[in-house]
C-alpha cells in the first residue's frame, strides 16, 4: 500500500518536472500551445472536483475565470504580482460563497439555470462598474510576466489541482461525499452537514478556477468584459470533464487534452464555422454517450459502488 | 424527574393530510418505549420528525428540555439522536466498516484513520459482524445489513435511539439474539424508542407502550395495560372486538 | 415619469410574458429545458428584420411566417434532437441533465449560424417609429403594437390550453404524464405539439421583440435567462403565472433601469430571480396543480 503511494508520487513528480521543462526545448508557438493546453486541463480538473460527485452541473466556469482575467487587469498596476493572484482568488472565493450560500440547498436544475446566467450577470456588473465608476471599458494589461512564467505557474496550479482532488478522494471530506453520493438521507443522519460540503467543494473548486483566469489574464494584453467573459470557455470546460469522467482523478485531464487539441485545429482552420462544429460535436457527445451523460458520469462512480439497480432511485431530498 | 424526550402537540400535515395530530408524549432517560399502532398511524413520521427528517407542522420536540424540532438532521444527529430506517439504508459503495465509519468520522467525537477503524470493528463486533468488516456492503444478506445499520447508529453513541421496525423480517433465533442486543443497549445507558409489530418483542422490551391511531395517540401506558385498552384493541380489531 | 416607466415596463414585460409562454409550454408539458430557447427568439427577429428590410414586409405580416416557421423548427427539433433523449431517460434528473447538454450545444450552433449570416452587430430596424398618447404620455406606436400583439397571443394562447380537448390534453401531460396514456392521450405526440407551439412562441416574440429593440447575435442567452426566471417564478408549466411574472418582471427592470442605473437591469432580475427561489421554489402562483 505504502509502495504504492510512493511509486505514484515519483511517478507523478517525474511527470511534472518533465513538462516544467518543456519551455527549453519547446518554441514560443510550443508554450502558447502548453498554456492554453493546461489552463483547460486545470479548468476541467477544477470543475469536476465539485460537479463529479455533486452532479450539479456548473455553467459558470466563465464568470469565475473572467473575474480572475478582470481583477488581474483592473489591479494590475497598483498591486505586486503575487498579492494580485490573492486578491483575484478571495474575490472569486467571495462570489463563490454567495452564489454556494444562496442556490447549492436548492434543486440542482436550479443551480444549472443560476449558474448559467450567471457569466452574463457578471458581465454586466463588471461592464457597469467600468462604465461608471472608472469611465474606460477595454483596459491594457502590461505585466512583467513572461510566457514561460506563465506556463510554470499554470503547471503548479494544475499539479495542485491533482493534489488536491487525490486529497480529497483520501480525507473524511470525501467519505462524506461518497455516502452524499449514496444516499443523502442516511448522510443526514451520519450528521454530514450537505450543505456545508459542496459549499467547500465549490469553493475550491471556483478558487481555483479563477485563478486560472488571473494567470492567463497577461497573455491577452488587451481585455474587455466581453472577451474575458466568452460563454465558450465554460461550453468547452464542461465538455472535456464530462467527455474524460468527472469522477475519476484522470478523467478530467484524458478528455481536455484531445479536445483542446481537436478544437486548436479547428479554430486554426475553421475560424468562422468554430461554434457551429462545437454545438454539433458537443450534441453528437450527448448522443454518443448512449444511456445519456449523467449515466455515463453516474457509471464511472457506480464502477465504484457497483450497483445499477439504484441508479432509477429518484432524488430522496 | 428530567426527561430525554419531550414531544409537545406534534402536528404534521401532507396537503389535506393530517399523518401526526397533536402527539404528546416523554421519555424518560434508559427506557424502551413502543411505539405502536396499525399500518398508517403515524409512527414512521414521529420518528422522522424526531430525527430531523420531516419538519413539523405543529408542536415541539425537546432533547433535555432544548427544542429541536425544525433543526435540520445532521444537528439533531449531533446532539445524540441515532435511528435505523424502516426499509435498511446501506451505503452501497462502501465496505461495511466505512459504512460504520460514516457516522464516527461526522458524529460528536469526530474519529478518523485507524483510531476511527478500530471504533469501527468495535461496534461491528457489538452486532456480531466484525468478520465481516472489510465485506462491500451490497453484498450483506439482509439481517446482515440490519446489522451495519445497527452498528452505524451505535457509532453514533447516541442518547436516544429511534428504531423503525428494526426486528421485523427476522426468523425466530434472528429475534431472540435481536431481542438480547437491543435489551443490552438499555444496560449502557440508551433510551430507545422503537416502532415494532413483533408483539413477543414488545413484551419482552418495552417498559411502557404509545399507541397511535389515524394520527393521534390513543394510549400511553405500561406495555400490559396499553395492549388491553379497549380503544386500542378496536384500533387494531375492529368495534366487535372491544 | 412614473406613468412612462409603468407603461414602458409593462410592454416590456409582455414581451417578456410572450417569450417565457412558450418556454414554460417546453419545459412545463415535454419536460424539456431548452437552453437555446433564446436562440430561437432571436433567430426570429433575424428573420424580420431581413423580411423587413429586403423585401418590405411588415413585421405583423412577418409573424404569419415566423410563427409557422418556429412551430416547423420546435417540430423537427423535438423529433431528431429530443426524441431519443426522452426515450432513453430512466427520470426525470437524466432528461434534464441531457436536454440541457443537448439544447447547450444548439446554442452554439444556432448562434454561430446567425454569426456566420449576420455577423455581430447590434441590429435595428425603424418601424412605426412615431409617438402615440397614451394615458397623458408618449408612447412609441411600435411597442404599443407589441404590447397588443403580446396581449393576443397569449389570450389565444391561454383559450386554446382552457377551452380545446387538445389543450386539456397538454395540460392533462403536463399535470400527470404517467396517467395521461391511461385516459388515451397521446403523450409523445402532446410533447412534440407543446415543444412545437413553445417554438412558434419563441418566434413570435423575437419578431415582436424585433420591432422595438436592438439585438445582436449572441443576445439569445440573456432572453433564455429572463424567460427561464419568468417560468420559475410563475410556476413551471402556468400559462397566467408566466403572464403575471412576465409583466412583473418587465415593470421592475424598467424601474431599475428609470430609477437606478440601466446597468443594472440584469442583477435586478437576478436578485427576484433569488428571492422567488429561495422564498417559494415552486413560483409566486405554483403549479398547475401538484
Amino acid at each position: 500500500m505504502n509502495r504504492d503511494i510512493v511509486f505514484a508520487t515519483a511517478g507523478f513528480v517525474a511527470v511534472v518536472a518533465a513538462l516544467a521543462s518543456v519551455p527549453v526545448f519547446a518554441g514560443p508557438y510550443g508554450v502558447t500551445l502548453m498554456i492554453g493546453l493546461l489552463g483547460y486541463v486545470t479548468l476541467a480538473s477544477a470543475w469536476s472536483l465539485f460537479s463529479g460527485p455533486t452532479r450539479y452541473v456548473s455553467l459558470a466556469t466563465v464568470a469565475f475565470f473572467g473575474l480572475g482575467a478582470y481583477t488581474v487587469a483592473v489591479f494590475g498596476e497598483s498591486l505586486s504580482y503575487p498579492l494580485l493572484l490573492v486578491v483575484a482568488g478571495l474575490i472569486g472565493l467571495g462570489l463563490a460563497v454567495v452564489v454556494g450560500l444562496a442556490t447549492l440547498r436548492l434543486a440542482g436544475v436550479y443551480f444549472v439555470i443560476f449558474t448559467f446566467g450567471l457569466a452574463e450577470l457578471v458581465r454586466q456588473l463588471v461592464t457597469w462598474y467600468e462604465v461608471n465608476m472608472t469611465g474606460t471599458l477595454g483596459r491594457y494589461i502590461f505585466l512583467p510576466v513572461t510566457p514561460e512564467g506563465i506556463y510554470w505557474q499554470l503547471l503548479a496550479l494544475a499539479a495542485l489541482t491533482f493534489v488536491i482532488a487525490w486529497a480529497i478522494g483520501r480525507s473524511r471530506i470525501g467519505l462524506a461525499l461518497k455516502v452524499i453520493g449514496d444516499d443523502e438521507v442516511v448522510a443526514s443522519h451520519c450528521g454530514i452537514d450537505i450543505a456545508r460540503v459542496k459549499l467547500a467543494l465549490f469553493a475550491v473548486s471556483s478558487v481555483i478556477i479563477t485563478l486560472v483566469g488571473a494567470i492567463q489574464a497577461p497573455r491577452w494584453t488587451y481585455v474587455e468584459p466581453s472577451i474575458a467573459f466568452n460563454p465558450t470557455i465554460s461550453f468547452l470546460t464542461l465538455i472535456m470533464a464530462l467527455l474524460g469522467g468527472a469522477n475519476r482523478l484522470y478523467g478530467p485531464m484524458l478528455g481536455a487534452v484531445p479536445l483542446f487539441l481537436l478544437f486548436e485545429w479547428l479554430s486554426a482552420n475553421f475560424p468562422n464555422h468554430y461554434s457551429i462544429i462545437l454545438g454539433l460535436l458537443f450534441i453528437a457527445i450527448v448522443f454518443v454517450l448512449p444511456r445519456g451523460v449523467l449515466a455515463f458520469v453516474e457509471e464511472h462512480w457506480t464502477r465504484l459502488r457497483g450497483n445499477d439497480t439504484r441508479a432509477g432511485k429518484g432524488a430522496a431530498e | 424527574m428530567s426527561e430525554l424526550l419531550t414531544v409537545s402537540n406534534l402536528t404534521k400535515r401532507f396537503g389535506g393530510l393530517t399523518a401526526v395530530n397533536d402527539v404528546s408524549f416523554s421519555l424518560a432517560p434508559g427506557e424502551i418505549v413502543g411505539l405502536l399502532g396499525p399500518n398508517g398511524s403515524g409512527k414512521t413520521t414521529v420518528l422522522n420528525m424526531v430525527s430531523g427528517y420531516l419538519a413539523p407542522s405543529g408542536g415541539t420536540i425537546a432533547l433535555r428540555r432544548q427544542v429541536v424540532s425544525g433543526l435540520a438532521p445532521n444537528r439533531i444527529a449531533l446532539k445524540g439522536v441515532a435511528r435505523t430506517f424502516q426499509l435498511v439504508r446501506g451505503l452501497p459503495s462502501l465496505t461495511v466498516a466505512e459504512n460504520v465509519i460514516a457516522a464516527l468520522a461526522f458524529g460528536k467525537r469526530p474519529l478518523w484513520g485507524s483510531a476511527a477503524a478500530t471504533e469501527a470493528l468495535a461496534c461491528l463486533a457489538q452486532v456480531g459482524l466484525a468478520h465481516k468488516a472489510q465485506q462491500s456492503a451490497k453484498d450483506l444478506t439482509y439481517i446482515d445489513q440490519k446489522r451495519m445499520e445497527l452498528a452505524r447508529a451505535l457509532a453514533a453513541e447516541p442518547e436516544l435511539l429511534l428504531l423503525d421496525e428494526w426486528l421485523a423480517g427476522l426468523n425466530p433465533t434472528e429475534l431472540l439474539t435481536g431481542i438480547d442486543l437491543i435489551r443490552s443497549l438499555r444496560s449502557r445507558g440508551i433510551t430507545i424508542l422503537l416502532v415494532e409489530h413483533v408483539m413477543d418483542a414488545i413484551r419482552a422490551l418495552c417498559d411502557r407502550c404509545i399507541v397511535m391511531n389515524a394520527g393521534r395517540k390513543i394510549a400511553d401506558a405500561p406495555t400490559a395495560e396499553a395492549l388491553c385498552d379497549p380503544e386500542v384493541v378496536r384500533a387494531y380489531l375492529g368495534d366487535g372486538h372491544a | 415619469m412614473l406613468v412612462t416607466a409603468l407603461l414602458s415596463g409593462l410592454v416590456l414585460g409582455g414581451t417578456y410574458a410572450l417569450v417565457a409562454m412558450g418556454l414554460t409550454l417546453q419545459y412545463g408539458i415535454a419536460r424539456i429545458m431548452n437552453l437555446a430557447y433564446g436562440e430561437v427568439v432571436i433567430a426570429a427577429a433575424f428573420l424580420a428584420y431581413t423580411l423587413f428590410t429586403a423585401w418590405g414586409i411588415s413585421p405583423v405580416a412577418g409573424l404569419l411566417i415566423a410563427a409557422p416557421a418556429g412551430f416547423a423548427l420546435g417540430y423537427v427539433i423535438y423529433g431528431v434532437m429530443m426524441r431519443p433523449l426522452v426515450a432513453r431517460a430512466w427520470d426525470k434528473a437524466s432528461l434534464e441533465i441531457d436536454s440541457i447538454l443537448a439544447t447547450f450545444g444548439l446554442l452554439f450552433v444556432i448562434q454561430g449560424v446567425l454569426l456566420v449570416v449576420f455577423g455581430a452587430n447590434f441590429t435595428s430596424y425603424s418601424y412605426l417609429n412615431v409617438a402615440v398618447n397614451v394615458l397623458g404620455t408618449t408612447l412609441a406606436a411600435n411597442r404599443l403594437l407589441a404590447f397588443v400583439l403580446a396581449a393576443v397571443f397569449a389570450g389565444g394562447l391561454y383559450l386554446l390550453l382552457t377551452r380545446t380537448l387538445w389543450g386539456t390534453a397538454l395540460r392533462a401531460v403536463s399535470v400527470a404524464p404517467g396517467s395521461a396514456p391511461l385516459v388515451g392521450i397521446d403523450v409523445d405526440r402532446a410533447a412534440r405539439m407543446a415543444f412545437a407551439l413553445g417554438g412558434a412562441l419563441a418566434a413570435a416574440g423575437g419578431v415582436v421583440i424585433s420591432m422595438y429593440q436592438t439585438f445582436t447575435a449572441t443576445s439569445g442567452v440573456v432572453f433564455t435567462m429572463k424567460a427561464l426566471i419568468v417560468v420559475i417564478m410563475g410556476g413551471v408549466g402556468n400559462i397566467l403565472g408566466a403572464l403575471s411574472a412576465g409583466l412583473i418582471l418587465g415593470v421592475v427592470e424598467t424601474f431599475v433601469a428609470t430609477y437606478l442605473d440601466p446597468g443594472l437591469t440584469l442583477a435586478a432580475t437576478y436578485a427576484i430571480f433569488l428571492v422567488v427561489l429561495l422564498w417559494r421554489p415552486s413560483g409566486l402562483f405554483g403549479r398547475i396543480a401538484r
